[in-house]
């Protein structure tokens, strides 16, 4: 099994708030990694740093054993690491078709973009049908599906979703959810950062947890899902 | 005598609206507030008079120079000045600030350089031409300022909206933050944006002094006031906007020297600016989006 993503004793401050706290870990290629915890563990700044928008105090990010600590985020993005931001992450002044046509900033293959479009209408089917509206009156459900078909536009070789879940209803978590499972089953290594544990631990191969910036459990994804430390803070007991 | 009118307004309009346009692409895209354009815009006349008076450079390619140099100064000024605030997270007042540090500087250096008398472009240079089209005098150099205007303003405006290129910038100016994370190299577009901006306002700059012969330090003072009002009106950092708006400007001073007072000319149009401010505060598009980290 080999190691697309490694990070080593990673820490980030927010001037003097100390965000995250030395965390390891690492994610197989082909795999969908979860990293789980509550409000304010440090989920987001690991994501931010990672994509370079935040300057590690310590440690490095090593992705195909090349060292990315301290690339600017471009760089980052077009060496195939791509982050679907938490909250709205889609440009609302923008069309959808112009969405995602940014998604492919980084490329220059024509005839390969245009596939990954087929592939992102043929995944999200509405995106189609609003090919031209702008992005912002899209409702909740269809701007995450937007977010993530933009993040696809860039044929990533890594994809870090951070919280794909929030404000939507079950039954698009559900949908989501399904179709991270089948993007993953195509072969795209998936960073998905959540607080909807159960949800994210029931399709990750491996999990972390972490706690006020720290690493406290690691397991895999089933593992973890029974275990009673994760149920009684995470699952509600 | 109106059409006559309509012409000048529409010539001097237009200059505006390229003014403008330089100024509201800084602002949407930068989020700075760029009171330097106007002493921008004095050095590009400066530029092509010297040119061609020194080297006796035929005017358009003049122009292109004076464009060159003007856009080299919007880019230093970004890279020298506007970069180490943004990476120190200044807020929004102290490039505001340090911008009207540069216009003194550089306005005090074309006094130093050229002397504060009124400098023209020598006899012959300015194409004499004139045509009559009914009642109205028509100088070759009008069209020439208006057909480069709006060339100039329509190539931005397509690149905008319909380039690869154009739509980054409309990402960044939503949010930096979202834009960096698709790839874009948001540093490097910041630059580029100076750098047309001020190539912008240098040619807006080389036509009022071709439009009114008279190349002063000072002349970047009262078209920089026009600019804020005009990005004010069009809707801040609205490029369709700053050009309609530019236009308007243009044909209410002339309208108002012509027919109300010709002391009063600048007073009659900012005192309409006022008004329509009044009535719809966030401008003629009133769309006012708060822009993300
Ligand atoms: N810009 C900031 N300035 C200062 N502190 C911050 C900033 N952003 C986050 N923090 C703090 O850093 C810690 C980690 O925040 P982070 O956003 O990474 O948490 P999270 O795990 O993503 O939480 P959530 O699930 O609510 O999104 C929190 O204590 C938070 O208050
Ligand atoms: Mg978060």
């Amino acid at each position: 099994m080999s190691v697309l993503l490694r990070v080593q004793d990673l820490s980030v401050n927010y001037g003097h708030i100390e965000a995250v706290k030395g965390i390891t870990f690492h994610l197989n290629t082909g795999e969908i990694t979860a990293l789980v915890g509550a409000n304010g563990a440090g989920k987001s700044t690991t994501l931010l740093a990672l994509s370079g928008l935040l300057k590690p105090a310590h440690g490095r990010i090593l992705f195909e054993d090349e060292d990315i600590t301290g690339l600017a985020p471009h760089q980052i993005v077009s060496r195939g690491v791509v982050q679907v931001a938490e909250g709205r992450a889609i440009l609302v002044t923008l069309t959808v078709s112009e969405n995602l046509a940014l998604g492919a900033y980084t490329r220059r293959d024509r005839a390969g973009i245009a596939d990954s479009l087929e592939q992102v209408f043929h995944l999200f089917p509405r995106l189609k049908d609003r090919a031209d509206q702008l992005a912002g009156n899209l409702s909740g459900g269809e701007q995450q599906m937007l977010a993530i078909g933009r993040a696809l536009m860039a044929k990533p070789r890594l994809l870090l979703l951070d919280e794909p879940s929030m404000g939507l209803a079950p039954i698009l978590v559900q949908e989501i959810f399904r179709t991270l499972v089948d993007i993953n089953r195509s072969g795209l290594t998936v960073l998905l950062v959540e607080q909807n544990v159960r949800q994210a631990l029931k399709i990750a191969r491996h999990g972390y947890v972490i706690e006020t910036g720290q690493i406290v459990l690691t397991d895999s994804g089933a593992n973890l899902l029974h275990d009673p430390r994760v149920a009684e803070a995470y699952l509600g007991g | 005598m109106l059409s006559q009118q309509l012409l000048n307004a529409l010539t001097l309009g237009s200059v505006y609206a390229l003014f403008a346009l330089g100024f509201t692409l800084v602002f949407g895209v930068l989020a700075v507030i760029n009171l330097s354009h106007g002493a921008v815009f004095m050095v590009g006349s400066y530029a092509a008079l010297f040119l061609v008076t020194r080297f006796e450079m035929p005017l358009w390619l003049a122009l292109l120079a004076a464009m060159a140099v003007s856009g080299m100064l919007g880019l230093l000024i970004d890279v020298l000045i506007l970069k180490p605030l943004r990476a120190r997270n200044a807020p929004h007042l102290i490039p505001m600030i340090a911008t009207i540090g540069v216009a003194i500087t550089l306005s005090s250096s074309a006094q130093g350089i050229f002397g504060a008398e009124i400098l023209r472009f020598p006899e012959g240079t300015i194409p004499a031409g004139e045509f009559i089209i009914g009642d109205v005098h028509v100088r070759a150099i009008e069209i020439g300022i208006v057909g480069i205007a709006f060339t100039l303003m329509a190539v931005l405006f397509l690149a905008i909206r319909r380039t690869q290129l154009g739509r980054a910038l409309r990402a960044i100016a939503e949010s930096p933050k979202a834009a960096s994370l698709l790839g874009i190299n948001v540093e490097g577009l910041f630059h580029g944006t100076s750098f047309v901006a001020a190539a912008l306002g240098g040619a807006a700059g080389v036509l009022i002094g071709l439009d009114f012969n008279a190349i002063t330090p000072l002349m970047g003072q009262p078209i920089l006031h026009k600019g804020i009002a005009v990005i004010i009106l069009g809707g801040m950092g609205d490029i369709r906007g700053a050009l309609i708006a530019g236009m308007f400007l243009g044909f209410a001073e002339v309208m108002s020297k012509a027919y109300l007072s010709s002391q009063l000319g600048d007073a009659v149009a900012f005192g309409l600016l006022f008004l329509i401010l009044l009535v719809r505060p966030s401008g003629m598009f009133g769309r006012v989006l708060e822009r993300k980290a």
